[in-house]
């Protein structure tokens, strides 16, 4: 029967391409970190852990290998940052997508169509927005400066909190849809039913909606956290050269070609990070469903 | 009675979110009509940098070189996606259904600046020099999850009543498909597309990684411009990219929801 | 004798560990208004599919005329469905939507036409031919769905609970509309529903289903008369089913003891000895002045009673058990009897039925 081969001739691009420039490719990075750095800039095949040594020992004049949390630094820094990316852009889109929910029927459309907006822009064009607003004699020094509150202060790009500002703005659309998502199924008569057993609107949120936009903040969770973890943008040109993150790190090692294998190894661990989560998320979640 | 579902504060709230998520793209615009050279110094409304924008070489080049790889990833993409939600939501008895579902959402699962990288070295390692080549190739890889979501979505929320009737109505599979399957699901195809075409238009990570000397994209063009400093001729290129993206979202948007869905 | 348009064979079908059907065989004849009815789950939508062509025999044969069509793909299956849904195709207009299956089969384009007319005609939807299904009420997809599945004449016409979807009053219409088309068309219909009440209206024969398998074949007043077993006569209707004891069996009939005294009468499947079942339905028991002539008088007591508008259903202890008698609510109004109140009840034995298992 003719249906019966669609159903493996059907999928079979979907699995070639994505074998071929993906699956395939992942275990050449895996075998280049384990690789070693070659005298003219590329690599020698091989089997060494030297790169990832690298990441938490540095080797000293005399060959001796000492301690260095440099490396540690940075990948500790790109987990806080796309943790607190990831509460803040929660945090703003429960009460905006809740509002937004309870829009009058004509406006919530427009309202929607309102948030995804700024999410077609091209992602560098809203980067490079922030760097006119943070950055020296940009709009908000100007803004302080014309009220006379300030004279001088100081640099606002090139700080963690401009690439936080970045990064959250960058990614909010992808929390807020799935939070509307779920907020918008929430049944109305639950909440008035929270109200007519003496729950307060705070006990309400907290103990009602909140619980129920849950599947829709992990959701949106996942959406915004790992591409957190791989930035490249943010970091390079809101947080400048010197605070970097894991996903400028690796991009500087392939660059020019300054060493590949450590690059490698960097990636993989990034990959090992966002798969640690993405297990641990979805074995929350399916804990959930058997709760629920 | 108050409305209990009303939280006071919370429009207003949300009244500043809008205002912080659009003031960001107005400065821009309007930055982008100041006379001066220095784009910080506000001297005077002006129109020319548009003008020596439109008449940028390199600029036009990349853009010319974005909607070429765009157009080309999004065609490919997108006819797999297709395929592949047509077999994954449709099909029965799908042998490796959950598995080939998590390879078709791969480039989702993953970082981007880690495909990047792969890529990166695949195409080194198999010697592949074109750079228009390697760019439509890693586009179409990660631009097919953004098309299949949609297209899956459509297909799920679509009782097979309608197909089965086609072919009640003898209808060979292939009529089916074409007749009744393929406008039914119609939107939820043309917004993957769009999906897929702006994410590669969007793309700088890979792009970047992959550039070469006659393979630069719109984002990685003005990666460069940023990197030598904020000039008018800067937010007039961003003012035209918001403006493109405007259009772009809204024919998505109304084409989306035009088809009538159901019956 | 009569052709055979459907042959079901020993027609099995599993879902994974589930057995939807335990091989069932039964013949539909041309021209005939034959329903499949039955509890949810009970195999008959399966059986409709199989039919179409939507699902597969895990074993036994469907024959269409002969034929024997297992391998066939729906499309090439002269059979067409009106479904519970009635998937008219959103993106057409009615007449788009008509025209479909006859252009699969590749009629010249001006037999198209004519033939969507004198559809549309039949269906009395003609003013409506540009209109797309989004437009429509209920009653009038419903018409389109029907004008749509016969315009090629299929060899058989399947329905899956066309009326499910309609308001109790369009539904007693679309019942009459529905059988004056099967007398007009000439079409075998097979239909498929869980509603008692729609088969015993409509059909010629009915095809009563349970847990997989055929439990009676007959006409609307023959499974509900004369029911085959437990299962037919409970899912048909309202009866009362008394404990039995089978003193003697002769000739198809069968003398049982029961809470109401020795009853003499038809029976199915009774053994000496054995236990059995007494049905009997609500509306053969008389009250007071309507027990029959020449049957035994019994003594009970109103113990609950359901005014329904134009019947009124009481409970009655009789001899330890309690039955369910219904009552017309007469011509002339009657007074309606009062919980507690003594009545005399009676019924004719040959009302009732012996049933074994």
């Amino acid at each position: 029967m003719r249906l019966r081969d669609f159903r493996l001739w059907g999928l079979a691009p979907a699995w070639a391409i994505m074998a071929l420039t993906l699956i395939l490719p992942i275990g050449i990075v895996l075998l280049v970190s384990l690789a070693t750095r070659g005298a003219y800039g590329g690599f020698d095949w091989g089997l060494s852990f030297d790169s990832y040594a690298k990441i938490l020992f540095e080797e000293d004049w005399d060959g001796n290998l000492a301690f260095t949390p440099q490396y540690l630094l940075i990948i500790g820094r790109t987990l806080w940052l796309a943790t607190l990316t990831t509460l803040i852009c929660a945090a703003l889109a429960l009460p905006a997508a809740y509002t937004i929910a309870q829009a009058p029927g004509r406006w919530k459309p427009v309202l929607i169509y309102l948030v995804t907006l700024p999410f077609w822009v091209s992602m560098i064009v809203r980067v490079y927005a922030w760097i006119i607003i943070l950055g020296n004699d940009g709009v908000i020094e100007k803004t302080l400066r014309g009220l006379g509150l300030v004279t001088d202060i100081g640099s606002l790009l090139f700080t963690d909190g401009a690439m936080l500002v970045g990064l959250v703005y960058s990614y909010i659309p992808l929390m807020i849809l799935p939070v509307f998502a779920s907020i918008e199924k929430l049944d109305g008569s639950l909440i008035e039913a929270s109200h007519d057993l003496y729950g307060s609107r705070w006990v309400t949120a907290r103990r009602v909606i909140l619980p129920l936009s849950l599947p829709g903040v992990m959701a949106g969770a996942v959406l915004v956290f790992v591409p957190c973890l791989g930035a490249v943008l943010e970091p390079i040109l809101l947080g400048g050269g010197k605070t970097m993150l894991m996903g400028n790190l690796i991009q500087t090692q392939f660059g020019g070609g300054r060493n590949w294998p450590f690059g490698a190894a960097i990636a993989v661990t990034l990959m090992v990070l966002v798969m640690i989560f993405l297990m641990l998320n979805a074995l929350r979640a399916r804990k959930g469903a058997a709760h629920g | 009675m108050a409305d209990v579902k009303r939280y006071p504060g919370a429009r207003v709230f949300t009244a500043l979110f809008f205002v912080w998520l659009y003031a960001p793209i107005l400065v821009v615009i309007a930055y982008s009509f100041n006379e001066n050279r220095l784009a910080s110094v506000w001297t005077g409304f002006s129109w020319r940098w548009y003008e020596s924008a439109l008449q940028n070489r390199a600029l036009l080049d990349a853009v010319k070189i974005s909607l070429t790889v765009a157009s080309v990833a999004t065609l490919i993409a997108t006819t797999v996606a297709l395929m592949a939600a047509l077999v994954l939501v449709r099909g029965r008895d799908v042998r490796l259904r959950r598995v080939s579902e998590t390879v078709v959402n791969l480039p989702l699962l993953l970082p981007e600046i880690v495909l990047a990288v792969a890529v990166l070295i695949l195409f080194s390692q198999i010697g592949l020099q074109n750079g228009m080549a390697k760019l439509i190739i890693a586009h179409t890889a990660f631009c097919i999850p953004f098309a299949f979501l949609p297209i899956r979505a459509r297909l799920q929320g679509m009782e097979p009543d309608f197909e089965e009737a086609a072919q009640d109505l003898y209808a060979t599979p292939w009529v089916a498909f074409r007749r009744v399957t393929l406008p039914l699901i119609a939107p939820g195809v043309f917004a993957g597309a769009m999906l897929a075409f702006v994410i590669s238009m969007d793309d700088f990570i890979t792009s970047n990684m992959l550039n070469s000397g006659g393979s630069t994209t719109l984002p990685v063009y003005i990666f460069g411009l940023i990197k030598q400093g904020t000039t008018p001729e800067l937010n007039a290129i961003s003012t035209l990219i918001v403006l493109g993206s405007l259009v772009l979202a809204t024919t998505a948007l109304i084409l989306t929801f035009r088809t009538p869905s159901r019956g | 004798m009569r052709n055979k348009a459907i042959e079901v064979r020993d027609v099995a079908k599993s879902f994974g560990s589930f057995q939807a059907l335990k091989g069932v065989s039964f013949d539909i004849y041309d021209n005939e208004f034959f329903t499949m009815l039955g509890p949810s789950g009970c195999g008959k939508t399966t059986l409709l599919r199989m039919i179409a062509g939507f699902e597969a025999p895990t074993s036994g044969s469907i024959r269409l005329h002969g034929r024997d069509i297992g391998a066939e793909p729906p499309h090439k299956r002269r059979v067409n469905t009106v479904f519970q849904s009635y998937a008219l195709f959103p993106h057409m207009t009615l007449e788009a939507n008509i025209a479909f299956a006859l252009e699969n089969l590749g009629w010249k384009r001006d037999r198209i036409r004519a033939r969507v007319a004198q559809m549309l005609e039949l269906v009395h939807m003609s003013q409506f031919a540009n209109r797309r299904p989004a437009q429509l009420s209920g009653g009038q997809r419903q018409r389109i769905a029907l004008a749509r599945a016969l315009a090629s004449e299929p060899e058989v016409l399947l329905l899956d609970e066309p009326l499910s979807a309609l308001d109790l009053k369009l539904r007693q219409a679309m019942r009459d509309e529905l059988r004056e088309l099967q007398r007009a068309t000439g079409i075998t219909f097979i239909f498929v529903t869980h509603d008692q009440e729609e088969a015993l209206d409509m059909s010629d024969r009915i095809c009563v289903l349970g847990a997989g398998e055929v439990q009676q074949i007959g006409t609307p007043g023959e499974v509900y008369e004369d029911p085959e077993n437990r299962f037919v006569a409970d899912f048909i209707g309202e009866t009362n089913f008394l404990p039995a004891e089978v003193i003697g069996v002769e000739d198809g009939r069968a003398t049982v003891r029961t809470p109401l005294g020795l009853v003499n009468t038809y029976q199915k499947g009774a053994r000496v000895g054995a236990s059995a079942t007494l049905s009997l339905r609500p509306e053969k028991i008389g009250l007071d002045e309507q027990v029959p002539e020449g049957v035994e008088r019994l003594r009970g007591v109103v113990s609950s009673r359901n005014y329904m508008g134009g019947y009124t259903h009481y409970t009655i202890a009789v001899n330890g058990v309690e039955l369910r008698v219904s009552k017309r609510n007469a011509v002339s109004h009657s007074a309606s009897l009062e919980p507690g109140r003594a009545v005399e009840l009676g019924f004719r034995p040959d009302s009732a039925r012996v049933l074994g298992q």
